[in-house]
C-alpha cells in the first residue's frame, strides 16, 4: 500500500511516499507565502518524479504548521508525533528526538515503540531555532549551507550573548566591525543555539541514542556544538530533513 | 442630595430588574458596581484592595470593596487590554510589570475599560501575599488618588509559619483595624466582624463544595466555568449573597452530576490548569480543547480563594486570618505547591497538567517547571507549557499554542490508547 507524508513548515515544505514500509522517496521545496500551494505542489512533484498517480496513493497525512491548509489528506498531525514516528522507523533504537525546524525546536523522548513519552518545545521566541540561523546568515552576507563546514575551522567560538533574534543579529554585526573572523562569529551562532536547545533537551530528560531531526540537521557545527553541550554524541540520518513527512506517510498507513 | 439619591436607587431598582431575568452573576455584579460608583451618594466608603487581601473587616465596617485585579481581568476578557497597556507603556511603564497593574493604572487616568473606569477610592488596601508589584502599583495610585493607603506584609512561607511570622500579622491586623477606624470615622463592631467572618467562611466551603463536583465523571463543569463563578468569592466574601449565589450553583451542579451531564459533551480527557487564565482567549481555548474531547476540570487558580481554611478557626475567624492569609498558594515555598498540585492531579483524576507561564505574574509563574518535574515523577502524567500573558494579548501567538496544544493531546491520546 502506498501513503503520503507532507510536512509543511515555515521555512521548508517537505512529502515523502512509502510503500509498505519502505521509503520510496522524498522532497523538499521552499514553503514561500502560500503554505497550501506549496503543500500540493511537492506532492505533485514528487508523484512526478516517482511516475506515480496520485490516486495510488491510499492515505495521506500532513503534518507541520501548514497542517490545516491543504485539504486533499486524511488527517493533519503534529510534528511531535510525526518526528517521533519517524525517527522510530529510521532507528527504532532511539529514545530521544531533537528537532529544529524554521520557528520551532523540540526534544521528544520516545519509548521503546515510538510512542511519545514527554516532549518540549521552545518558548515564544525565534532563539535557538532555524530562522534564527537564517537571519545570522543575513548579517554575514553568507551562504547558510556553506556555515556547518565554515564553523568547524573556528578556533575560538565568539561569544554571543543575547537571546532576542535581533539583538543578536546587531551583535554579530558589531563583531564584524571589531574585525572577529567570520568563522568564530559562526561557530558562536552555533553555539548559542545549542545553549538554547540543550537547555530545552535537559527541561525534557533526554536519554540516549539521540538523533537530531529537521533541516538544521544537515549543519555539522551546530550538531557539533550541540553534542558538546549535552555530553551525548548525536546521530543524524541522511533523511534528517525529511523525517516528519517519513513520520506522517508511517501514521498514514496506520489509519483506518 | 436625597433627589440624587431617590434618582440612583430607581435607576438602580430598574436594572435590577432587568437582569432579574438575565443572569444572576451578572446582576449581582452590575448592582455591585453600581454601588460602588454611587457609594460616595450613599454615604458610603471605597476601599481598594489586592486579590489576596483581607477583605471582611472592610465588609464589617460597610466600606465597599473594589478589586483592581478583577478589573483587569475584565479588561482582559473584553480585549481592551493591549490599548491600555500601550497608554501605560507610553506614561512610562515597562512592559514588564504585570498587565493587570498597567492597565488599572492606564485606566485610572484615562476612566476607560469595560466599565468607564473604577470608583473613586478612599482609601487603599494591599497585601503583599500575592506578590511585591502590588506594593508599588498600590504606592502609585495612592499618589495618584491622594488617598490614605495600608500595607499588610505577609512574610513569605518557604517551609511551615514560624511563630514570629503569626505574632507579626496578627500584629498587623490591629493595625489595619486602627487604620480603618480612622478613615472611617467609626469603631469597628466585632459582633459583626465575627458575623462576617462566619459569612466568609461559608461562602469558601461552598466554593470549595462546587469546585469539588468535578470530580465526578464528566465533571458537570470545567475550570472556564470556574474562572466566570469565581467573581464572588474574590469580591464579595463575607456577604450572604456569595452564600446564596454559590447554595444555588452548587445545587444545580449536583443535579448535572446525577443526571450524567458533562461540560465537555464527550468528556475522555480530564486536565489541570494551572496559572491565571488568559483572559482574552477563554473561549479560544476551552473550544480549543473541547474539540479533543477534554475537559480542564480543576485548577489552581480558582481554588485559591478557598485553599487556605484548615487554618481559619470558625469561632475566632479574626485571629486564625492572620495565617490563613499568609499561607496563601502564592506565599508558600515550591514543594508545597507541588504537594497542592499532587493532591488535585489525585482527587480530580487528571491525565495531564496545562500550564499557563505568564509572562505578567512572575510568582505564579516561578517554579512550573519544579512543579512539573516533580508532579511528573511522582504522578507520571505529562504537562504542557503555554506561553501566554493573562491579560496582553501581544504575549500570545494563536498558531504555536494551536500547535501545543494539539501536539500535547496527541500525546495524551497516544498514552491513553
Ligand atoms: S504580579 Fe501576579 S499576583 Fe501580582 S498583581 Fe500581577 S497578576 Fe497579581
Amino acid at each position: 500500500m502506498l501513503t503520503a507524508g507532507i510536512d509543511i513548515g515555515s521555512i521548508s515544505t517537505k512529502a515523502a511516499v512509502l510503500a509498505d514500509g519502505r521509503l520510496l522517496g522524498s522532497r523538499v521545496i521552499f514553503t514561500g507565502y502560500n503554505s497550501e500551494a506549496a503543500g500540493k505542489k511537492v506532492f505533485e512533484e514528487l508523484l512526478e518524479e516517482l511516475g506515480l498517480l496520485a490516486s495510488a496513493v491510499r492515505r495521506i497525512v500532513s503534518t507541520g504548521y501548514g497542517r490545516s491548509s491543504v485539504k486533499f489528506v486524511d488527517k493533519a498531525v503534529t510534528e511531535i508525533i510525526c518526528h517521533g514516528t519517524g525517527a522510530h522507523f529510521l532507528n527504532p533504537l532511539v529514545r530521544s528526538v531533537i528537532d529544529i525546524g524554521g520557528q520551532d525546536s523540540k526534544a521528544i523522548v520516545l519509548d521503546e515503540h515510538g510512542k511519545v513519552k514527554n516532549f518540549a518545545m521552545n518558548d515564544k521566541c525565534a532563539a535557538g531555532t532555524g530562522r534564527f540561523l537564517e537571519v545570522m546568515a543575513n548579517a554575514l552576507e553568507a551562504d547558510l549551507d556553506g556555515f556547518g563546514e565554515m564553523s568547524l575551522k573556528a578556533d575560538r567560538p565568539a561569544g554571543i550573548s543575547s537571546l532576542c533574534t535581533v539583538f543578536a543579529e546587531s551583535e554579530v554585526i558589531s563583531l564584524i566591525a571589531k574585525g572577529e573572523s567570520r568563522v568564530n562569529i559562526i561557530a558562536g551562532i552555533h553555539e548559542s543555539i545549542a545553549a538554547r536547545v540543550s537547555a530545552l533537551a535537559n527541561r525534557v530528560g533526554i536519554v540516549p541514542p539521540v538523533v537530531m531531526t529537521g533541516g538544521v540537521a544537515k549543519n555539522a557545527g551546530v550538531v557539533k556544538a550541540l553534542e558538546k553541550k549535552l555530553g551525548v554524541p548525536i546521530e543524524v540520518s541522511p533523511f534528517a530533513q525529511v523525517n516528519g513527512a517519513i513520520g506522517a506517510a508511517i501514521i498514514a498507513a496506520g489509519l483506518r | 442630595m436625597s433627589q440624587v439619591l431617590l434618582y440612583l436607587l430607581a435607576k438602580v431598582k430598574k436594572l435590577i430588574l432587568h437582569f432579574k431575568k438575565q443572569n444572576k452573576m451578572k446582576e449581582i455584579m452590575t448592582v455591585y458596581y453600581m454601588e460602588a460608583k454611587s457609594a460616595r451618594v450613599g454615604g458610603r466608603k471605597v476601599a481598594w484592595i489586592t486579590s489576596g487581601g483581607p477583605v471582611e473587616p472592610l465588609i464589617a465596617m460597610d466600606v465597599i470593596p473594589v478589586y483592581p485585579e478583577n478589573h483587569g481581568a475584565m479588561i482582559g476578557a473584553s480585549k481592551m487590554g493591549v490599548g491600555l497597556c500601550e497608554t501605560a507603556e507610553s506614561m512610562g511603564y515597562s512592559t514588564d510589570l504585570c498587565s493587570y497593574a498597567r492597565s488599572d493604572i492606564a485606566c485610572a487616568t484615562v476612566n476607560g475599560g469595560p466599565i468607564g473606569g473604577l470608583p473613586r477610592p478612599d482609601m487603599l488596601v494591599c497585601c503583599n501575599n500575592i506578590c511585591g508589584t502590588v506594593l508599588k502599583w498600590y504606592e502609585v495610585q495612592a499618589r495618584y488618588f491622594d488617598v490614605p493607603l495600608f500595607i499588610l506584609d505577609t512574610p513569605f512561607c518557604h517551609v511551615g509559619f514560624a511563630q514570629e511570622a503569626k505574632r507579626y500579622v496578627r500584629k498587623q491586623l490591629d493595625e489595619y483595624i486602627n487604620f480603618l477606624e480612622k478613615v472611617c470615622g467609626k469603631k469597628m463592631d466585632h459582633d459583626r466582624m465575627k458575623e462576617v467572618g462566619k459569612l466568609s467562611l461559608e461562602g469558601q466551603r461552598l466554593w470549595q463544595a462546587v469546585l469539588d463536583t468535578t470530580a465526578n465523571r464528566p465533571a458537570p463543569m470545567s475550570a472556564f466555568d470556574a474562572f466566570y463563578h469565581l467573581a464572588l468569592i474574590v469580591t464579595l466574601r463575607g456577604t450572604p449573597v456569595v452564600v446564596e449565589y454559590y447554595t444555588q450553583l452548587l445545587a444545580k451542579m449536583k443535579d448535572r452530576v446525577a443526571k450524567g451531564v458533562g461540560a465537555v459533551p464527550n468528556e475522555k480527557y480530564r486536565l489541570l490548569w494551572d496559572n491565571i487564565p488568559i483572559w482574552p482567549r477563554t473561549r479560544w481555548l476551552s473550544q480549543k480543547f473541547a474539540a479533543h474531547d477534554a475537559c480542564l476540570v480543576a485548577d489552581t487558580y480558582t481554588s485559591a480563594w478557598c485553599g487556605t481554611m484548615k487554618y481559619i478557626d470558625e469561632n475566632n475567624f479574626f485571629d486564625s486570618m492572620a495565617e490563613a492569609y499568609t499561607r496563601i498558594y502564592l506565599n508558600i515555598g515550591v514543594d508545597e505547591m507541588a504537594r497542592i498540585v499532587i493532591g488535585m492531579v489525585d482527587k480530580y483524576r487528571v491525565d495531564g497538567i496545562v500550564m499557563h507561564s505568564n509572562r505578567s505574574c512572575k510568582p505564579y509563574s516561578l517554579g512550573q517547571y519544579d512543579i512539573q518535574r516533580i508532579v511528573e515523577k511522582e504522578r507520571g502524567i505529562p504537562s504542557l507549557m503555554i506561553e501566554a500573558d493573562m491579560v496582553d494579548e501581544r504575549s500570545f501567538s494563536e498558531s504555536q499554542v494551536a500547535t501545543r496544544i494539539d501536539a500535547f493531546m496527541e500525546v495524551i491520546k497516544q498514552r491513553k490508547s
